[in-house]
């Protein structure tokens, strides 16, 4: 089997004392990340990237710093589910279906069960997830090495048509956000003629809107503006964990393997196609309340209700990394920005990192079993000390958060503009998710904008402007046919209730 | 907050005004870059395939589209039906954090961002958290040498330092 021993090479890689050291910080950094309001996964890795620039340009300094920040992305994991247990505040929107059965629990009494609960499952969703990345991977890269430019933009193509029909959000909203995302990309100097594109004179626009900058306004400062419509305070119930209650719950969980095994599918598979964690967390929930015995009970503090929803977003979480490894197109906002970082370190996303940074690529994977089993032993041993992070009052914690957003910004580019354009984002980011304006296709289309362009322009060039190459070859036509169905998907499955609606 | 809690729990905006003026927004960026690209040129040239303007353009064309249809359905929507998008108390709640924002983001290019985030830091918490005055200034003490040896020292990231930090020899 190449894979398993790709994978024992990486771990190698992966069990430098430095590394290592690096992934408990990275997931210790990730839990607060995730257990404060408006730092999450996207923005906490945005503001943390600036800091890995001189990191990544070492020999071997790339592995250490994608291992880095995506361990702070399965802290960030992690640490939703402190908040929504304890809580009841879910600190990630894929931690909000956790707070269904969660925070009652926590309320009973049962706090420590339902942590217990939470990590043990976000822990197995993630480490199955993993163990489908590492043969599935070399999988889809080999299969990927064949596209030219039209296959990449049927991929893009697929991609945000994907967010249009799979998202809960009005269609129309979805394709203004999107298209906006797209419209930022384009600022700047375009990449194939080198002409200046919407910066009407200004020099600050020359090298276009960073999407680090985006990301942090958007998700950061937007975030804190709508957690201060709820008021400055906080109430939570008292954690405690020890290791009687851990292995309780360990010797309970077993019983729950089915509902398990059914979230990590769901999670997977909705980790990539672009729906994200957020979605899955909901929809294994949902299954999970059908098919139990108890389903009834669920939301009065069903540990079945923490299991399924933790598996499903960890899974979900875990393989969006899956597209963004290997077709470079990332299956959620936080993969987004680990993506953007690839780009900045030097590293091209996409098959060819699979033939040509074997190190980074399976280092990165073995960091993956190791980051998650790190990150339960985080979580399990340290939950009294985050708990009490959030008992600091939000007028102390919201101005450092804002000060930390504001200097994650400007480090991106050494500019102060950047901090006039994070303020500018968060307005948007607190007005588009009041309104219903999906954030994940705005992030995802100014990172991958400047692809998709020049995928979609070369791909004209071959075929000197005909629009029917999309549809050239089995391969491509299916990918072009299945995106526009899933483009008309709110019509057609409008159009289906409609048909179903009328008897006869 | 001294009002009574129905004047803080009145709507200070509809959720129809707020979808019509984002609406707006998008319709006003879109036509922005369908001008730019019209500018740039949409159709196709030698060598290079199509024009810088070709994408944009038609990016611009469905992002004004679809503000219009996301406005004809908020008009849609009956004036009995509109709920509130924001209440006046939760208004000022956000106000009070957004201004001071703006404001601290127009003082870091003066004064760099040391001295900004602690004076930040310090209103916030003196103004809004009511906190004495000595933890006050404590607290964001602490918080900025945190920063400094942070980024300067660790990272080696500096940060846009202003005139107090020149004085004191750091800059």
């Amino acid at each position: 089997m190449d894979e398993i021993q790709s994978l024992w090479h990486g771990f190698g890689v992966a069990l430098s004392p430095t590394n290592i050291a690096l992934m408990f910080t990275g997931v210790i950094l990730g839990v607060i990340i995730g257990v404060l309001p408006g730092l999450g996964g996207a923005n906490g890795v945005a503001i943390l990237l600036p800091l890995t620039f001189g990191m990544a340009q070492t020999p071997g300094g790339a592995t250490s710093a994608i291992i880095l920040l995506s361990c702070i992305y399965w802290g960030a994991l992690f640490g939703g589910a402190i908040t929504s247990i304890l809580f009841n505040i879910p600190g990630e929107p894929w931690s909000v279906a956790t707070t269904f059965d969660g925070y009652p629990m926590a309320q009973q009494g049962q706090a420590g069960r339902a942590l217990t609960a939470a990590f043990t499952s976000s822990f197995v969703g993630a480490f199955l997830a993993v163990v489908m990345i590492t043969f599935l991977s070399p999988v889809v890269a080999g299969f990927a090495l064949a596209f030219g430019p039209p296959e990449y933009f049927a991929v893009y193509l697929l991609t945000f048509c994907a967010f249009i029909g799979t998202s809960k959000e009005p269609p129309f909203k979805t394709l203004a956000a999107m298209m906006l995302g797209f419209a930022l990309a384009a600022v700047g100097t375009d990449t194939v003629t080198g002409t200046l594109r919407l910066t009407f004179g200004s020099t600050h626009l020359l090298t276009g809107f960073d999407f680090l900058v985006a990301v942090i306004g958007l998700f950061g400062i937007g975030e804190i503006l709508l957690t201060l419509e709820e008021g400055l305070e906080f109430r939570g119930t008292k954690a405690k964990l020890n290791m009687r209650v851990v292995l309780e719950t360990w010797r309970e969980l077993p019983r729950y393997w089915l509902t398990s095994v059914r979230s990590t599918l769901v999670g997977c598979f909705m980790g990539i196609v672009p729906g994200g964690a957020t979605p899955a967390s909901f929809m294994s929930y949902g299954v999970a309340r059908r098919f139990s015995p108890d389903g009834a009970k669920f939301g009065t503090g069903k540990i079945e209700g923490v299991v399924a929803p933790e598996t499903a977003a960890h899974a979900a979480g875990t393989s969006a990394l899956l597209p963004m490894l290997t077709l470079g197109v990332p299956g959620s906002p936080t993969a987004a920005v680990l993506l953007g970082g690839l780009m900045i370190w030097g590293l091209q996303p996409g098959p060819l990192l699979f033939v040509e940074q074997k190190d980074f690529v399976w280092g990165l994977i073995a960091s993956m079993y190791l980051g998650n089993i790190a990150g339960l032993i985080v979580v399990l041993t340290c939950v009294p000390l985050f708990a009490a992070i959030l008992r600091v009052p939000f007028s102390i914690i919201a101005p450092i958060i804002i000060v930390i957003c504001a200097i994650g910004s400007f480090t991106v580019k050494n500019a102060m503009f950047d901090i006039w354009m994070m303020v500018v984002f968060g307005i948007l980011g607190y007005l588009f998710k009041k309104l219903q304006y999906p954030l994940a296709p705005l992030v995802l289309a100014i990172v991958l904008g400047d692809n998709a362009e020049s995928a979609f322009r070369q791909a004209m060039l071959m075929s000197q402007g005909d629009l029917s190459i999309l549809f050239a070859n089995t391969l491509v036509g299916t990918m072009t046919t299945l995106a526009l169905v899933l483009l008309f998907w709110p019509m057609i499955s409008a159009l289906l209730a409609k048909l179903r609606g009328k008897p006869g | 907050m001294s009002e009574s809690p129905e004047e803080s729990g009145r709507a200070a905006f509809g959720q129809k005004s707020a979808e019509l003026a984002v609406a707006a927004f998008f319709f006003a960026i879109g036509a922005i870059v369908i001008v730019d690209s019209l500018r740039l040129g949409t159709g196709w040239q030698e060598v290079h395939g199509p024009q810088p303007g070709y994408f944009p353009f038609y990016l611009g064309l469905i992002i004004c589209v679809a503000s219009l249809v996301n406005a004809t359905r908020a008009l849609l929507v009956k004036r009995a039906d509109d709920k509130a998008f924001v209440e006046v108390g939760q208004l000022k709640l956000v106000l009070t954090v957004l201004v001071p924002t703006a404001i601290y983001a127009a003082l870091v290019t003066w004064t760099g961002i040391y001295a900004a985030s602690f004076l930040y830091i310090a209103l916030f918490m003196r103004l809004l958290g009511k906190y004495p005055l000595w933890k006050a200034v404590a607290v964001p003490a602490g918080v900025i040498v945190v920063f400094f040896v942070v980024f300067e020292q660790w990272f080696k990231v500096p940060l846009p330092k202003g005139p107090l930090e020149n004085l004191l020899g750091l800059g």
